[in-house]
């Protein structure tokens, strides 16, 4: 550690600062080290590989939903209730399993210590357990692959009645298990995230105030307060649908026919479930964007060599964009046959919330502008997901706004739309932060050329998917169609040619995605040797006395004295000023400038 | 939703009104030594936060029930069910519980051990009636019967008085764990576990008495 | 400079394909060219922002690039930048939700003038009602739905006797007449899309959901349904055809009231005899069918089916495609029943036949069969025992070597394809999901293992299919 003492205040008047012994730290057996760890930057790992491994399942079976529209009468193996099944566990692998794991699971538990300075999570055990519940709810829905009838095939959002009774695949034990699944994930994710948030807001090393922590940090802690108090709603909806499932209570089900008979569901109100659902899915899409958004911002600041842009007002934007995400649920719903004068609360509530989404991307772009960027691969990454986030948040202007949602709804401009802002976009984001975090993860630098590679093929690729498939949108292509027939009247012959082309950039991508993991898998041993901090960051992480860091992150906890984008600092010697290094000529000529009244107030 | 909008709607407030407290005036990248020992809560232990983040996700997962249960409640089908009169007694006694995890509470505070015992013994035992009073409860309703799938009104019934019934029995396993503090004397664990069920104790009465008036009033 | 150079292109390109795309909104065909208006506004707004705003970044990129001896400029916040542009997103969101919300008015609120018109939704077809010439409909519910009332209207109701029940896919809309369209559903969620009319809106079973429009060009529509409802979802389809006042009054009066529905007489089985003999020539005494003069089973096969398929013989809707041989041989026998009656008599004959199955011709792989039975299932019932709610005939124990023509039929267009034929083309687009050449007959291979009886209670797949019938209470 560079000299502590300075200022007005020295160490000694802190006082003690660290009740744990570091020595609680070393875990003896390699079972204690790497399976049963309860060192977040182990659990983190677990985390990221059991996401990523059930992800390349749903990215399989996007490309076998892929093959069945772009050569409908090709694969004898793509049946219409398969077709379905793919599309359920693509889309609800792809959001949950993946990315909030992902996100929350893996980036929050590896950098939430080590950004606020912590040795661990203020719970390492339960923080374990976690790991271990969000294990068992992929292995349940993995085994309703298994099942007789397969899983279930209701769309990701599961609408009873069609989730619970015939006509659908997967109305047996599939649909069963993947609620079941989805319990277990919530139970899991709670423990996770009540460690996320004790641990941002009492673990934060000294001088690390809240307005010092980087927006990595923010994004992970507002996603997590938002899908704590969100998972309940979709709780409620698994276990009500369950017990209409299995004991036949009437929650959702409503008086109707199946397969022709009569069944003795009455009164239950499908647009109950919608409500539910959806006041847990509208907090989940941010639940998921808001790491992104934060992540993006210290790859940006770091990468441009620049402090990110008006910081403050992105740690209120992301307040503000949590806040109103509960307010805006039923914009998934202007066709649903609810109160259609909801539609103009809705609207309103949704189009407002484009507004602090909207600074975000101002000042995202303001970082770069007169900055000194380097167009390293994490950097091409983040540049990437401002040109995809910036096209999916426009096209979400449409189908906010209740009119031009009318149209547009259940088309291809909706799938077209939701990949780009909640899939490519914070996959961008993720493979960003990976180029980004790898070398501190493992000590080696991952191979450059190969991602550049990959970033290419997977940026153009991905826009070469989505951006035409909102005009098949526009012309009135519906979604989960299994096939189109080629008599549609409206459909004109090139929008299948089209289906054709989409089919193949997206095989093209899934090919780029091999390139990415051998990329991992090669640098682990042939990488080249990283340092603890390659790419001149400011953040605590590339501050530690070793890479990869150990259990415990520190040998000394640092102490902070500036927030994380002291970059290109007139006067400074370097381009950067780490957090924990204390600059006497500086403080005391800003002491000088701005008066004692701002620092006074700087603590929290 | 109105309940749980509400619910969110304080919360939202309450997470706003703090951070402004935080960060309004402060310029973040004014560079300055750390003043004070850590930049937590300082009010709070970690433990102690964390109950309340669990508190808040489990009174999200009740107002949502309480939401899906006012919507529901609408459709033509909904047939209230009479309460049997054992629920009033079911209540006294989880009061009773209550009171006795204070009673330990108090105890603890003054090193008091003798009185931990018996506060969380009464605590337990009484929790442990009211959960065999509301199976009684739920067996007297089945006897009549009113069947968990027979109408809305009695699913939720069973529904909400059984996750009330698992989040006491939740409660029921950190309470043995703080017992085993207890016994070996272990006083800060000891201290920090009772404070944590107490709290949590009454927690799960207030949760009871609004679901209790709710199902009474519909 | 790549990164800033593939920007630029990437934005050029992205409005020159818009610019040049052929793949746009279809030509309108309701009233509702303000919805098309708020679009084009919507894409104004967003695409100077697109544009502005890449354009900038990719600026950027390439003046900003790293340089070793440059510094970026320290530069916190700008307070007066960001306000500015908060003011002016918060101006661009404005107007396109000010224009937005004005039409959402117009679209809650259907004109006093509007006629109504009820479309009704179930796996996967679609029907349709007419309030009668009392403009009231009747009340329906969920609980009278029965084969014999696949409207589920209610037989008390005086406002229901005299509704008009269109039991088919299509329907008439009168030209420049406004129309509520209430939506209903018999069982899961469905949607009502014309693409070209530009309003949609989801069937709920358990209420009634409404949209309006004008239909201001004559033609036919396709109705999608755009609410994922099952396996055969995409197969979901009906048809608007907008008329002008004469042929919409033709129509119209062509339909059968509710009233006239329910007092349909049932055939005569001795008179039916006598007409039968025409067709024992090929399909046998019993009608058990003879593989030699291509003439398949017919006893067993459900009532309404066999009237389906005769009207459709009679009306040329099958029969007249000139490669269908043997349709080709069945269509002029049937002009022998003139009469509605004499179509009833012979089914009610033909219903007396005792049923044995027929016997198996065809060899497959049965297993692979099973798994594609999955789609067929879904509508001819997991035993191939056919389900009239469901328009799909009996499949199990029927003759073989006929399932096995009529599925090359359907895939290559000689059967289903007539506009009349309601269902047929439903079944054409299913018949296509036996891809390869062995999929017909392993299919059909498994059908001959079917013994069409419904599923039984000890069956473990239909239990935890959760269909709870009158288990309590």
């Amino acid at each position: 550690m560079a000299q502590v003492a300075h200022d007005a205040v020295t160490d000694a008047d802190l006082g003690p600062f660290e009740i744990e012994d570091p020595e609680l730290y070393h875990p003896k057996t390699f079972i204690g080290k790497y399976i049963w760890s309860q060192d977040a930057k182990v659990i983190a790992v677990q985390y990221g590989i059991t996401a990523i491994a059930i992800g390349l399942v749903a990215l399989a079976l996007s490309i076998l939903m892929r093959l069945q529209l772009g050569w409908p009468d090709a694969f004898s193996l793509i049946q219409p209730a398969n077709y379905l099944q793919f599309v359920t566990m693509h889309g609800m692998i792809m959001v949950i399993y993946l990315l909030t794991a992902l996100f929350l699971g893996g980036f929050g538990n590896y950098l939430i210590p080590l950004m606020c300075g912590a040795r661990d999570m203020v719970f390492p055990y339960v923080n374990m357990v976690s790991y271990w519940v969000y294990l068992a709810a992929v292995l349940i829905l993995v085994a309703s692959f298994f099942v007789p009838g397969g899983p279930t095939g209701a769309g990701w959002t599961l609408y009873p009645p069609q989730a619970v009774v015939g006509g659908t695949p997967g109305t047996g034990a599939g649909i069963i298990l993947m609620l079941i699944s989805l319990c277990v994930f919530i139970v899991g994710f709670t423990m996770g995230g009540l460690n996320y948030v004790v641990t941002v807001l009492q673990a934060r090393t000294r001088g690390m105030t809240l307005m010092r922590l980087p927006l990595t940090v923010w994004g992970i802690f507002m996603a997590t307060v938002l899908a704590l108090l969100a998972f309940p709603a979709l709780f409620v909806s698994c276990i009500m649908m369950i017990l209409d499932s299995l004991i036949g209570t009437s929650f959702f089900m409503p008086a109707m026919i199946a397969e022709g008979q009569q069944t003795a569901y009455d009164g239950g109100s499908p647009i109950l479930f919608q409500h539910l659902f959806w006041f847990f899915g509208h907090p989940e899409v941010y639940i998921v964007a808001l790491p992104a958004f934060g992540i993006v911002s210290d790859v940006l600041s770091t990468h441009a060599r620049k402090n990110i842009f008006g910081y403050r007002m992105m740690v209120w934007a992301i307040v503000a964009i949590g806040a109103l995400s509960f307010v805006v649920w039923a914009h998934h719903m202007y066709v649903s046959g609810m109160n259609p004068y909801f539609g103009f609360f809705f609207a309103t509530t949704t189009l407002i919330i484009a507004v602090p989404t909207a600074i975000k991307v101002y000042n995202w772009v303001l970082t770069l502008w007169r900055g000194n960027i380097q167009l390293t691969v994490p950097m091409l990454f983040a540049i990437g997901f401002i040109f995809t986030f910036i096209n999916g948040g426009l096209t979400g202007l449409f189908l906010g706004n209740v009119t031009v949602d009318l149209p547009l709804s259940d088309t291809y401009f909706v799938v077209a739309h939701f990949h780009m802002v909640m899939a490519v976009s914070p996959v961008l984001v993720v493979f960003g932060a990976i180029y980004h975090w790898y070398p501190k993860i493992t000590g080696k630098m991952l191979d450059d050329t190969l991602g550049k590679v990959h970033f290419w093929m997977t940026f153009l690729g991905t826009y070469a998917i989505y951006y035409p498939m909102h005009y098949l949108g526009f012309e009135g292509m519906p979604r989960r169609y299994y096939a189109y027939g080629t008599d549609t009247a409206f459909m004109s012959q090139s929008a299948h040619t089209l289906n054709e082309a989409i089919s193949i950039a997206a095989i093209f991508v899934a090919i780029a995605q091999m390139v990415f993991l051998y990329n991992i898998v090669r640098s682990l041993t042939k990488g080249k040797e990283a340092g603890p901090n390659p790419w001149n960051a400011t953040t605590l992480e590339w501050q530690t006395p070793h890479t990869p860091p150990r259990h415990g992150n520190f040998d000394e906890l640092p102490s902070v004295y500036r927030w994380a984008y002291d970059y290109g600092v007139p006067g400074a010697e370097q381009d950067f000023i780490p957090q924990n290094v204390p600059s006497e000529e500086l403080a005391a000529a800003r002491a000088k400038d701005e008066g004692a009244q701002g620092e006074g107030k700087a603590d929290g | 939703m109105t309940a749980a909008l509400i619910f969110l709607a304080l919360l939202m407030g309450v997470v706003v009104w703090w951070l402004v407290r935080q960060t309004i005036n402060v310029k973040p990248w004014v560079a300055s030594a750390p003043q004070g020992i850590q930049s937590g809560v300082g009010f709070l232990p970690p433990s102690k936060l964390a109950l309340g983040v669990l508190l808040a996700v489990i009174t999200s997962l009740f107002a949502l029930f309480i939401s899906a249960y006012s919507i529901r409640m609408e459709v033509a089908d909904w047939r209230p069910l009479p309460e049997p009169a054992l629920l009033w007694v079911n209540t006294a006694v989880l009061f009773a519980a209550s009171v006795g995890l204070q009673w330990a509470w108090r105890g603890a505070a003054r090193e008091n051990w003798p009185a931990v015992r018996r506060g969380t013994a009464v605590g337990a035992a009484c929790a442990l009636a009211f959960m065999i009073g509301q199976l009684i409860a739920w067996r007297q309703l089945t006897a009549a019967g009113y069947l968990v799938a027979g109408n809305p009104a009695n699913s939720f019934f069973y529904l909400l008085t059984g996750l009330h019934v698992l989040h006491l029995l939740g409660g029921l396993v950190a309470l043995m764990k703080t017992g085993g503090y207890v016994r070996a004397q272990a006083a800060a664990q000891a201290r920090t576990g009772v404070e944590l069920c107490a709290v949590y104790w009454h927690f799960l009465f207030v949760v009871w008495l609004i679901l209790f008036g709710l199902l009474l009033s519909t | 400079m790549v990164f800033a150079i593939a920007l630029v292109v990437l934005v050029v390109g992205s409005v020159a394909f818009h610019i040049l795309s052929p793949w746009y909104l279809t030509d309108l065909a309701s009233n509702w060219g303000t919805i098309d208006t708020t679009i084009s506004i919507t894409f104004w707004v967003t695409g100077i922002v697109f544009v502005a705003v890449n354009l900038f970044m990719a600026y950027c990129v390439y003046k900003f690039r790293y340089q070793k001896n440059r510094r970026a400029e320290y530069q916190p916040e700008n307070t007066k930048l960001e306000f500015w542009l908060t003011a002016v997103t918060a101006v661009g969101v404005a107007a396109m939700l000010a224009p937005g919300l004005i039409v959402w008015a117009d679209f809650v609120t259907p004109p006093d003038d509007a006629v109504e018109v009820e479309a009704i939704g179930q796996q996967w077809h679609w029907s349709y009602r007419l309030p009668g010439d009392d403009g009231k409909f009747g009340n329906v519910d969920a609980r009278f739905l029965t084969d014999d009332n696949p409207f589920g209207m209610d037989p008390d109701d005086p406002n229901g006797q005299d509704d008009r029940l269109v039991e088919s896919n299509k329907v008439h809309l009168l030209k420049d007449q406004p129309v509520k369209v209430n939506l209903r559903s018999k069982d899961v969620l469905h949607n009502f899309t014309v693409t070209q009319f530009r309003v949609k809106m989801d069937l709920v079973p358990g209420l009634v959901s409404y949209l309006w429009l004008t239909p201001t060009k004559a033609g036919e529509f396709e109705v999608l349904c755009e609410e994922l409802c099952g396996i055969g979802h995409f197969a979901m389809r009906g048809l608007v055809i907008v008329d002008e006042p004469a042929d919409y009054d033709a129509w119209y009066s062509s339909l059968p009231t509710y009233a006239e529905v329910a007092a349909r007489l049932p055939g005569d089985p001795v008179v039916g005899q006598g007409q039968y003999a025409i067709c024992v020539a090929c399909h046998g005494p019993q009608g058990a069918g003879l593989q030699l003069l291509n003439a398949p089973k017919i006893a067993g096969q459900e009532d309404w089916y066999l009237r389906r398929q005769l009207n459709y013989y009679k009306s040329g809707a099958r029969g007249a495609h000139p490669e269908d041989i043997y349709g080709r041989q069945m269509a002029p026998m049937m002009a022998t029943l003139a009469t509605d009656q004499a179509v009833e008599n012979v089914i009610a004959y033909i219903q007396t036949f005792p049923d044995a199955p027929a016997e198996a011709t065809i060899t497959g792989n049965a297993e692979r069969g099973k798994d594609l039975w999955i789609t067929c299932g879904a509508c001819h019932g997991e035993r191939g025992q056919g389900i009239k709610a469901m328009n799909a005939p009996r499949m199990a124990g029927m003759t073989d070597w006929y399932l096995a023509r009529q599925l090359e039929n359907f895939k290559a267009d000689i059967r289903g394809k007539h506009k009349d034929d309601l269902y047929g083309w439903q079944m054409a687009q299913m018949a296509r999901i036996l891809k390869d050449d062995d999929a017909v007959n392993d299919v059909i291979a498994y059908i001959n293992t079917l013994n069409g009886a419904p599923p039984g209670a000890g069956d473990q797949l239909a239990a935890v299919g959760a269909i709870h019938l009158a288990a309590e209470e």
